[in-house]
């Protein structure tokens, strides 16, 4: 079960990338970003439960904070540049 | 068992998600389609960590985790996708609320 999740989450993070590559516009790169940091979210917490060593957790606590509020910063130079 | 299952099923969400992101044509409708997953996808996937999980502190952990970004996530995507319209504006749309509001 455990190998099955991490099946789905490297495609997700295959197609993700392929979107932050290939995106025509800044927006869409900021999108595909997002999403990778949900899958190495739901890596980190599988992997966690998989094992049954907590050590990454904080670093879980950690991107959770960190991944919506540089996203927010990213809007607003989104929003700032003139295009 | 039923935290894997869990845990499967919010990343079989990333996934749709991540089509959605790939096969979409506007920034909008990727951005609609990534903010499911970032709300209800990872809080599958770290309910289903925090059910497996024995130590009470890795349990605070996860569920600290999941607390700050189900409150951080939706207002960074509303930000996103405000700058998306306030900088190209909206292509192809039927209808524009946010242009014929009264308060904006």
């Amino acid at each position: 079960m455990t190998q099955a999740t991490f099946v789905v989450l490297t495609v997700a993070a295959a197609l993700f990338t392929f979107r932050l590559c290939v995106g025509p516009s800044l927006a869409d790169r900021v999108v595909a970003l997002n999403g990778l940091v949900i899958v190495g979210m739901a890596a980190i917490a599988t992997q966690a439960a998989h094992t049954a060593v907590g050590a990454f957790l904080p670093t879980l606590v950690a991107i959770a904070l960190v991944g919506p509020i540089s996203n927010g910063m990213i809007a607003r130079f989104i929003e700032a540049r003139k295009s | 068992m039923i935290g894997e299952l869990l845990a499967l099923a919010g990343a079989t969400l990333v996934l749709l998600a991540a089509i959605g992101v790939v096969r979409f044509s506007e920034v909008l409708a990727r951005l609609h389609a990534l903010a499911k997953a970032s709300t209800l996808g990872i809080l599958l996937v770290l309910s289903g960590a925090a059910i497996n999980l024995r130590d009470l502190n890795d349990v605070t952990s996860v569920v600290l985790a999941g607390a700050l970004h189900l409150l951080a996530s939706p207002p960074a995507s509303n930000l996103v996708s405000r700058a998306v319209y306030l900088s190209m504006g909206l292509e192809g749309a039927v209808i524009d609320e946010r242009a014929t509001a009264r308060h904006r």
